[in-house]
């Protein structure tokens, strides 16, 4: 499952898309939205994404993490649109047969989607916003 | 001539005033030089720009192609 949405992320229905019998770790990574940011007090968060590029992303993710850590799935949800202080804004579910290549597996693709993934964020304050970078351009 | 189909995200979308755009270009326009039209670098307070021909990362200068969507991307913040 690898989908951008304007709504809540249902963390459950991810879990349930990667769980398996012969799977013993399960790792649910959640970014959410942070209410401060360098001293200032964050309203919200807005999300803005290049939805089907960013969709064919994960998906690459995925091939990626079943090439280095076979018998490993993985899905995939971030949100655009508002997203208010306190949510979740982003999760990445993985499920291996050990916690091993599962945490491993799970650090990858969030670490990769951030870096490779075309979305943005804009960081809402009561004077003001501004958009966030995670990373110098590579 | 050739039809592009831009898309402008985040504050190459709000430097453009909108989000997409169908251009006519001369044959044998590049990527960087369509970039260059767009987001003229001497203005200077450009961000560091990627884009992406055709929902793929485009790195090199390469000519475009008609019916070719050409997204310009600034700094990544997902996650």
């Amino acid at each position: 499952m690898f989908l951008m949405t304007q709504d809540q992320i249902d963390v459950r229905t991810l879990i349930s898309n990667v769980q398996s019998d012969s799977y013993g770790a399960l790792v649910v990574f959640t970014g959410m939205a942070r209410n401060h940011h360098d001293g200032r007090r964050v309203l919200q968060l807005e999300y803005e994404a290049y939805d089907e590029m960013a969709v064919a992303i994960m998906r690459s993710i995925a091939s990626e993490i079943q090439m280095k850590w076979p018998d490993t799935s993985i899905a995939i949800a971030h949100r655009s649109g508002v997203v208010p202080i306190g949510e979740v804004a982003v999760t990445v579910v993985t499920g291996a047969p050990h916690r091993d290549a599962c945490y491993e597996a799970n650090r990858y693709a969030i670490d990769q989607l951030k870096l490779r993934a075309p979305i943005w964020k804009k960081e809402v304050y009561s004077d003001g916003s501004c958009w966030k970078t995670n990373n110098p351009t590579p | 001539m050739l039809t592009i189909h831009t898309r402008y995200f985040a504050s190459l979308r709000e430097y453009r005033g909108c989000s997409e755009e169908s251009l006519t270009v001369e044959s044998g326009t590049t990527t960087f030089q369509l970039q260059e039209q767009l987001f003229p670098s001497e203005l200077g307070h450009m961000p560091p720009i990627r884009f992406a021909i055709n929902q793929e990362y485009g790195i090199e200068d390469s000519l475009l192609k008609d019916g070719d969507e050409m997204a310009f991307f600034p700094p990544l913040g997902g996650g």
